[in-house]
């Protein structure tokens, strides 16, 4: 692996980095949080856009792992002061750093990065594209409910998750799509119509896609994730209110009832309570979302030490890009 | 490749391991507050097996003072080869303060595996003795590093490679030698 | 002064000498031939000068990333003896001021004509009707009316343009997009655009402007053109609207023969494009649309940008390509290498028609006794990989550089005058240089 741009990736290199943080989630239970593995290193968080939760998750990763972590924000940057993509790129590569993370605005700029900077990319967001690390957390932490400590070696096989909001502005829901069904998952995507990316027939971003929430509820899925709502970005025509929202996608008290108490709840994070999610679905016992959260380190961290441990990364697990 | 000669079979591996638990039990002057922690991959299986032994020896329930201990992270080679894959850290619920460690490995040879064992160590509490078991000693130091427990010396050249095979993790229990490895593999063992 | 073309297929057919006294073709019989310069054109294939109705010049405003000067170096370079200069220039062409300088700048460099658009509402902001007659009645002489890089999307504003257009005998040019269907838009949208998490482009506001304006024509009893056709719902628009007998023409790009969507896959802004590049399916429509001749011509939409401008993040760079020095190799590739149009059919999509919508004269009898002597010799037998070197305007954001390319212009005369020469863009017409 060189970059990791996308959650498109092999079975075997996702079970791989999955296990690998296993194995870093153990830190959290040390006295002593911090491994040498990447001393020495140098990362720069280049943060496009602001976005604390996914930074400082980086950043800890980065940190346990013993590597120089630096801090590079868009907003009063050069990068806002009208310096291109591209010679932000260049300049910090300049500095000697050994690995980026890139969060942006805009759709395949961390591709564009990897491809001028010569140094390993880390994709963590870009505009309505992609958000791997967020996918590999949310397979990390639904493999742990599901499976336990017994966790290692195994995929999703047959797990069945919807994923519910914008999917088509959301990178979280993109890379999920991607990497689910490659660990084994069956995914379905659901929203309104103006939510469902675009494309021919009930298919899109390769999976089952519907409006239809309460007949997926009614299947009994293993897992439903909720995605943020920003109702305040849409244009009339797509969504008219929040109520019109509640009463189609909404995992009210009311759904999670017809849900059950199997299935898990996730949320990739920030809650809009009381818009996609209920208070009660939120704090329910089902909900996963806080290990969801220090499941981010320990995947950060599996990702860094892929990529940045070795001058030499072997190119056996399909470098992910 | 195929000039491989056994020098330990299974019944030698099994003598050995029983030696090793008595001579553990001996210098500890008891089984009180031993931990064994097996290096992944085969150095765990080794350290259930002892575990195993002094349980029959003692008659003390061995099962929660067993673990294992990866190193993968504490390694001072990871820049200059392929990423490394990691293996599962299991420390016995009584954790290491003040007990006295006993690491298990395979194959002793220049001493780095165990440096970064010392390190991996360190970092989950402060056992009172840390000492060193292992089922061959092939030579080669690199660093001020010696076993307390051996079960074979075996003096090799540095251009043979030795490998030990457990029915746990190869299907059965060998250790061989052969000539010419290639240098890669060689360093493997390091 | 007299040339001699010796040994070209004219036209791609009948070999024959050609003869050029005083900017005109003149009958190879009635010169002195010891007196005149000749050019073996032996294996190449002689074609009229080559018109595009759709370039983007850049001039004023835009110097960084073409001038007057530099975009004739690539029409020259491209075969092409006459473009028509769209009007989203800074300010903007809507003025007779500004459509003087252009056409003034023009006969200066004298590489070819340019024939300057005039912006049908002011600033380009389809808000009123620029002053259309007095930019027809200006020294420029302006026959052809777009804001293209903006749709005119008001209804009435758009009738209105048209039956202004009537009145001069000019036409409105219109850049069919759907503004409320196209926001943020960045490339086609469809399966790749879901998966590539860009904002898509949908066919269908093309096609839906296409089929409004169509009706306003009829109304009007306007010539109405259609500026880069993308999409195979739009050729079917198109080809109702001439079956129901409107006045209406439409041109594709060389870039929407060729290329399709998947190349946006690595998010190199080279291939942002406005209308996107669109899946294989309309490629291929677009392809039997201009050989069964619903859409009329070929025009570049060249349309220069400096470097900064495209090395950015593929939402934040700028649309559009430069084409004018690749156009005739890739419409050879993707016509006349597959058998869909003739060499004819060439100098008709790439000369006669286009010079035809632009009420530009001279061009209706191509390369016959008595024609301005517009000429261009190509060999249709080279292949080049296309390289920055082979781009001679200012710019170099062409999606073909590194692409394999059939065809290569070797000579070039604009109205008699010599400005290519063995390939080469000659400084100043027949001042013998390289430029």
């Amino acid at each position: 692996m060189t970059h990791l741009l996308t959650a498109a990736m092999p079975r075997d290199a996702a079970i791989a980095l999955l296990d690998l943080a296993e194995d870093m989630h153990q830190i959290q239970d040390r006295q002593v949080k911090k491994l040498p593995a990447l001393r020495g290193r140098t990362v720069v968080n280049l943060f496009f856009e602001d976005s604390t939760r996914t930074r400082s998750s980086f950043e800890i990763a980065g940190k346990w792992l013993s590597a120089d972590v630096i801090n590079v924000s868009g907003k009063g940057s050069s990068a806002s002061k009208g310096e291109s993509l591209r010679d932000t790129g260049l300049t910090i590569a300049a500095m000697g750093v050994d690995g980026v993370v890139v969060r942006s605005g805009s759709s395949g700029a961390p591709a564009l990065l990897a491809d001028w900077i010569g140094r390993p990319v880390v994709n963590a967001g870009d505009g309505t594209h992609e958000h791997p690390t967020q996918a590999l957390l949310d397979a990390f932490a639904l493999r742990r409910r599901i499976h336990g400590d017994a966790a290692r070696g195994k995929g999703l096989d047959g797990v069945r998750v919807a994923i519910v909001g914008d999917i088509a502005h959301s990178r979280v829901a993109r890379s999920n799509a991607l990497l689910l069904p490659a660990l084994g998952a069956e995914v379905t995507l659901v929203g309104p119509p103006a939510f469902l990316p675009p494309g021919a027939g009930p298919t899109r971003l390769g999976v089952r896609a519907t409006t239809d929430l309460d007949a997926v509820i009614a299947e009994r899925p293993d897992a439903l994730m909720l995605l943020r709502v920003q109702l305040e970005r849409q244009t009339g025509a797509v969504v008219p209110s929040a109520a019109e929202y509640i009463t189609g996608w909404s995992l009210t008290d009311e759904r999670l009832a017809r849900l059950g108490d199997e299935a898990r709840i996730m949320h990739p994070g920030p809650m809009n309570r009381g818009l996609e999610i209920s208070s009660r679905a939120a704090d329910a016992d089902a909900s996963t979302i806080l290990e969801q959260v220090t499941a981010g380190v320990s995947v950060r961290m599996a990702v860094l030490y892929s990529l940045l441990a070795s001058d030499h990364p072997s190119s056996a697990d399909g470098g992910s890009r | 490749m195929t000039s491989a000669r056994t020098v330990l079979g299974p019944d030698e591996i099994g003598r050995s391991l029983t030696r090793i638990a008595h001579e553990i039990l001996e210098a500890n002057h008891g089984p009180d507050d031993l931990v064994l922690l097996g290096i992944p991959t085969r150095g765990a299986h080794l350290a259930q097996r002892l575990a195993d032994r002094l349980a029959a020896i003692t008659g003390d329930d061995f099962g929660a003072r067993v673990g294992t201990l990866d190193v993968t992270m504490h390694r001072d080679d990871l820049r200059g080869r392929p990423t490394r894959a990691s293996a599962p850290t299991r420390i016995p619920a009584g954790g290491v303060d003040d007990r006295v460690v006993v690491l298990v490995d395979d194959v002793l040879y220049s001493g780095r595996t165990i440096r970064a064992a010392f390190d991996a160590l360190a970092d989950l509490g402060r056992a009172r003795i840390v000492r060193l078991a292992v089922l061959v000693d092939r030579g080669h130091r690199e660093l001020p590093i010696r076993a307390d427990f051996v079960g074979k010396n075996l003096p090799s050249a540095r251009s043979e490679h030795v490998s030990v095979l457990l029915a746990e993790a190869d299907g059965q229990d060998a250790v061989t030698i052969e000539d010419a490895a290639p240098e890669a593999t060689q360093e493997d063992r390091a | 002064m007299t040339t001699l073309l010796t040994g070209a297929r004219v036209l791609g057919g009948e070999v024959r000498d050609l003869a050029i006294h005083d900017g005109a073709l003149v009958d190879p019989a009635s010169i002195d031939r010891d007196a005149a310069e000749v050019v073996d054109a032996a294996g190449l294939v002689a074609l009229p000068g080559l018109v595009d109705l759709h370039t983007h010049l850049r001039q004023p405003g835009g110097e960084q990333a073409e001038t007057v000067a530099s975009g004739l170096r690539a029409a020259a370079a491209g075969g092409f003896t006459c473009v028509f200069a769209m009007a989203n220039t800074t300010p903007v062409a809507d003025t007779p001021a500004v459509v003087e300088q252009v056409h003034r700048l023009g006969l200066e460099s004298g590489l070819a004509t340019v024939r300057p658009i005039g912006a049908v509402t002011v600033g380009l902001r389809g808000e009123r009707l620029a002053d259309m007659l007095m930019l027809h009645r200006s020294a420029a002489g302006v026959t052809v009316f777009s804001d293209d890089g903006h749709c005119v999307a008001d209804a009435e504003l758009m009738r209105r343009a048209l039956e202004h257009a009537a009145s001069m005998d000019a036409v409105v040019a219109q850049h069919a997009q759907e503004p409320s269907l196209t926001r943020g838009a960045q490339m086609h949208e469809g399966a790749l655009s879901a998966e590539l998490g860009l904002a898509g482009w949908p066919a269908v506001a093309e096609a839906a402007v296409v089929a409004r304006d169509a009706l306003l024509a009829e109304l009007a009893g306007a010539r109405l053109h259609v500026c880069h056709v993308s999409t195979a719902q739009t050729v079917e628009v198109v080809r109702a609207a001439k079956a129901r007998g409107v006045r209406i023409t439409a041109e594709v790009t060389p870039h929407h023969l060729l290329l399709t969507e998947e190349l946006v896959r690595g998010y190199d802004g080279r291939y942002k494009v406005n209308p996107p590049l669109r899946p294989e399916a309309d490629v291929l429509a677009l392809r039997e649309a201009l050989a069964d001749g619903t859409i009329d011509i070929v025009a570049t939409d060249h349309a220069p940008h400096a470097p900064e401008a495209k090395q950015a993040a593929f939402a934040e760079a700028a649309f559009g390509m430069v084409g004018l020095e690749t156009a005739l190799g890739v419409v050879q590739q993707s016509m006349v290498e597959t058998g869909l149009l003739d060499w004819a059919g060439i100098a008709r999509v790439l000369s006669t028609a286009p010079a035809a919508i632009g009420r530009e004269p001279g061009y209706d009898a191509p390369l016959e006794v008595g024609s301005p002597a517009h000429v261009v010799l190509v060999d249709p037998a080279a292949r080049r990989t296309i390289e920055v070197g082979h781009l001679r305007g200012r710019s170099a954001n062409s999606p073909f550089l590194g692409v394999e390319l059939p065809g290569e212009v070797r000579h070039v005369w604009h109205a008699g005058r010599r400005t290519v020469r063995d390939g080469a863009v000659l400084a100043a017409p027949d001042a013998g240089e390289a430029a």
